[in-house]
């Protein structure tokens, strides 16, 4: 950085993010942790451990979380597998299509399933999915499976063959062979894949909320039931630092995972031809059925009127509901708003954030590059509520400002920012600017002709990732203050969702699928500009 | 025969990549395949080991068809380029890897390993890391996991590519050896036509996905069946005279002013025992011929061919 840029310059660079990060992240979060250690002399951890309820309830995120991640490592595996054996553009494209529905708002997702139980009668009787543990599994399973295919799936292709090859010369079958040769050093892959899983599942909100039923809670759904339904913002700020610190230590264990990782030879792969067909289509038609069966119903459901199919769940968005405070129409329009608005904000922070960790003084650095990585730990929801609670006073009196909600979303967005730019940054070669500067080129021409052009492809992914997330984002918005003019189009659509009786479900699905084909164009844009294969984002 | 190969053909897609290929090795005995980058001989390789599916043509071992059979189920082993050791496992488990596939006992399995480590002269190297050995340690390191199940057949495709000059002649000393000790039959992999006639009991040569000649090495240098035979072994020397095509091979050639080629010497690489000496000749023709005297660079030379030495195609 000391030669990259002037001192005036670097320090913007990084005052502005720093700024932003302790006000509207490291602010809250500490909040939380105070009230909920006990500094607000409100109820506390020992409080909560001890009621039975809460006690089930830790249990049941656990377990849940648990159960979400093996399941989605079952079907996500074998996916992997047959995404790994396919040509570097069709894999592509399948990296392109399950991120759809991985990046689709979770109250979406909660519709899309809500809606196929009740297609496939699955509401109630003996097979009952509605309002069990099973929705909220199959839900994540549908949610993560893209992050396992995308990690292992990438790892996979980029695997030397050859392993496998003389595995079989000396002896092996095929199972021998991927679990003494294969699965080991895939392990990396598997392992961050899992760990990603768990980390969502353990924090998904908006699924659970509505999938789980009133019965099935989580700490996240918990949080929200003692903040805004019971007003008990004491409890939930212990259960608040309940989460945070459960996340923390779950962060600390899988690096500590990583950074055992095995010293993995890959190389040059050779001709596979090895797989059976069968394996990999069949594999890839499952994945099918599982990402394309909720959302074709989705679909169709918006479409249908009853009789026949027709445009009038669409037209009925533009009328009020008497559920909600405006039109779901306007409800798009403010969330256009307010993505753009975040997509901006994002890009600046995380844009100097990312020019900090990659140019900055190493101390520095090391400080913004974990700064910027907790918040995409941290749930939607405890940030959301950490807003809540420590935004309300002067100097930081934000209850009433429009900015609350773009600062939230932004903050979720700021992470996929920084983990996009941070590696486009470092793949810059010092090498390239000593070229340009013996070539004549200033060192303000050569940032220009060399950085700029490089970096701007990262930033345009992580924009389409922050504006995608705005737009889809649910968990911190659920804690914000609720104005007409505030209305988001998840939370008019949880309403809707949430409204008994089926007389708002078609419009519920119409916005639906307006919300997703948003969101999915800004993915596909995403992925259509990206180069290279790796990664799980 | 031992191992018999009868009209393979290997494709992938429409191209071709081993034709109407047959191949004969008998139990013991050292092949050389050699050919230039691209013509086959790898997937010829892969072919036998059953990683490449035939298109057409049988494959057998001592009579018994095995064209069908999985790779596991052939009692071959297979050395790559870049030794594709395990990184997961450290020097024993990669050896003894092949014998526990084939279910041999604990105990057997550590005497199998040391016995073949310190027939490659890596003694002791059991529990390292594969990640720490270098290039030479780890190809035969390859080597021993190779042999350790007791391979009829072992294939070498090009295993010595990616190691120094150095390591590769001693390497090449060793090989035969190795191999004589178990008592495996070797089809060994090159482009390099020095290191077929080192290794070869018989050089096979390929070209364009077909074996044009299988012959001891001294029989293919002395009589390449084929032009393009010729070339593959290195011979450039190649003359267009009046009773159809010459090569006259790089040996062929000695100084006499009363010789009847006449050449201006070009360049001359001094090498060692002899000088690899090119030149023109006045229709601007290149010529090139290890003599054992370097005469000088640009001076005008008549050199006289021995007959004995020429190779002529019709």
């Amino acid at each position: 950085m000391n030669r990259l840029f002037g001192l005036g310059t670097r320090g913007v660079l990084v005052v502005v993010p720093a700024v932003f990060i302790a006000a509207f992240f490291l602010y809250p979060i500490a909040t939380i942790l105070w009230r909920g250690l006990g500094g607000g002399g409100g109820e506390t951890f020992l409080d909560l451990a001890a009621s039975s309820r809460q006690r089930d309830i830790a249990w049941f995120t656990i377990w849940q979380a648990i159960a979400s991640t093996l399941l989605t490592l079952a079907v996500g595996i074998p996916a992997a597998s047959a995404v790994a054996r396919l040509s570097a553009r069709r894999r592509r494209l399948v990296r392109a299509l399950v991120t759809v529905p991985f990046v689709l708002p979770t109250v979406v997702v909660a519709g899309a399933f809500t809606e196929v139980f009740a297609v496939a009668g699955l509401d109630d009787g003996a097979f009952r999915l509605r309002h069990t543990v099973w929705a909220i599994l199959i839900a994540h399973v549908f949610f993560n499976y893209a992050v396992v295919v995308r990690a292992v799936g990438s790892y996979w292709a980029a695997l030397d063959q050859r392993m496998e090859e003389a595995a079989r010369v000396l002896g092996a079958n095929s199972w021998q062979t991927f679990r003494e040769v294969t699965l080991p050093r895939l392990q990396p892959a598997v392992t961050s894949a899992a760990a990603i899983v768990f980390l969502f599942s353990f924090t998904s909100f908006g699924l659970v909320l509505i999938l789980g039923g009133p019965r099935r809670a989580t700490i996240e759904t918990e949080i929200y039931r003692q903040a805004i339904t019971r007003l008990n913002l004491e409890a939930a700020a212990a259960l608040a630092a309940l989460q945070l610190l459960a996340v923390l230590a779950l962060v600390i264990l899988s690096t500590r995972l990583e950074r055992r990782r095995p010293i993995v030879g890959r190389g040059a792969r050779s001709s596979c031809r090895t797989a059976a067909p069968t394996w990999r289509w069949g594999n890839l038609i499952i994945g099918l059925v599982l990402l394309g069966g909720p959302i074709g119903v989705l679909v169709e459901r918006s479409f249908s009127t009853g009789g026949g199919y027709g445009l009038d769940h669409y037209e009925a968005l533009g009328e009020r509901a008497r559920q909600l405070p405006a039109p779901a129409t306007t409800a798009l329009w403010n969330s256009v708003v307010f993505a753009v608005a975040a997509t901006a904000l994002a890009v600046l922070v995380g844009l100097l954030a990312s020019l900090v960790v990659v140019h900055g003084r190493s101390g520095v650095a090391r400080i913004f590059d974990l700064g910027f990585t907790l918040p995409l730990g941290t749930s939607a929801v405890t940030i959301g509520f950490g807003m809540l609670i420590a935004l309300d006073e002067p100097p930081l009196d934000l209850r009433t400002n429009w900015w609350i909600i773009p600062i939230a979303h932004a903050l979720v967005g700021v992470p996929f920012v920084v983990r996009t730019m941070v590696p486009v940054l470092r793949s810059i070669d010092p090498a390239l600017h000593e070229a340009a500067a013996v070539l004549g080129a200033s060192p303000a021409r050569a940032r220009r002709e060399i950085d700029v052009p490089i970096g701007m492809r990262g930033l345009l992914l992580g924009a389409g990732f922050a504006f995608a997330v705005s737009l889809g984002e649910f968990g911190a918005t659920s804690f914000l203050p609720r104005r007409p003019e505030n209305l988001t189009a998840p939370i008019a659509l949880f309403r809707l969702l949430t409204t008994p009786g089926d007389l708002l479900r078609g419009q519920a699905m119409a916005l639906s699928v307006v919300l997703m084909v948003l969101v999915a164009t800004a993915v596909l844009m995403i992925e259509s500009g990206r180069r290279g294969d790796e990664g799980v984002l | 025969m031992m191992l018999a190969l009868r009209g393979v053909e290997v494709r992938f897609g429409d191209v071709r990549a081993v034709t109407d290929t047959d191949l004969d090795l008998a139990a013991g005995e050292l092949l050389a395949l050699l050919g230039p980058s691209g013509c086959g001989k790898s997937t010829l390789l892969r072919a036998i080991a059953g990683l490449e599916p035939l298109v057409t043509g049988t494959i057998s071992l001592d009579g018994d068809d095995i064209t069908a059979a999985a790779p596991e189920a052939r009692p071959f082993g297979l050395m790559f380029q870049d030794h594709v050791l395990f990184p997961h496992r450290d020097v024993g488990r990669n050896v003894e890897f092949g014998l526990r596939m084939n279910a041999v006992a604990p105990a057997a399995r550590r005497e199998r390993v040391g016995e073949l480590l310190e027939l490659v002269g890596l003694a002791g190297y059991e529990r390292r890391a594969v990640t720490t050995l270098s290039g030479g340690e780890a190809q035969r390191v390859a080597l021993a996991r190779a042999l350790a199940p007791a391979p009829r057949v072992l294939l070498l495709d090009e295993p010595l590519g990616s190691l120094d000059r150095h390591l590769r002649d001693r390497l090449i000393g060793e090989l035969p050896g190795v191999l004589e000790a178990t008592g495996t039959a070797a089809i060994h992999v090159t482009h390099d036509h020095d290191e077929a006639f080192a290794l070869g009991d018989r050089v096979g040569v390929m070209h364009d996905g077909r074996l044009h000649q299988t012959d001891p090495p001294a029989e293919v240098w002395a009589a390449p069946r084929s032009l393009v035979v010729a070339r593959i072994l290195g011979h450039t020397n190649v003359i267009e005279g009046p009773t159809g095509i010459e090569v006259w091979r790089t040996d062929a050639a000695v100084i006499d002013p009363a010789g009847d080629v006449e050449a201006t010497v070009d360049r001359v690489h001094f090498r060692g025992v002899d000088h690899d000496v090119r030149l023109c000749t006045a229709d601007g023709g290149g010529l090139r011929f290890v003599l054992p005297a370097a005469p000088a660079v640009g001076s005008s030379v008549r050199l006289r061919i021995d007959p004995e030495r020429v190779i002529r195609f019709d």
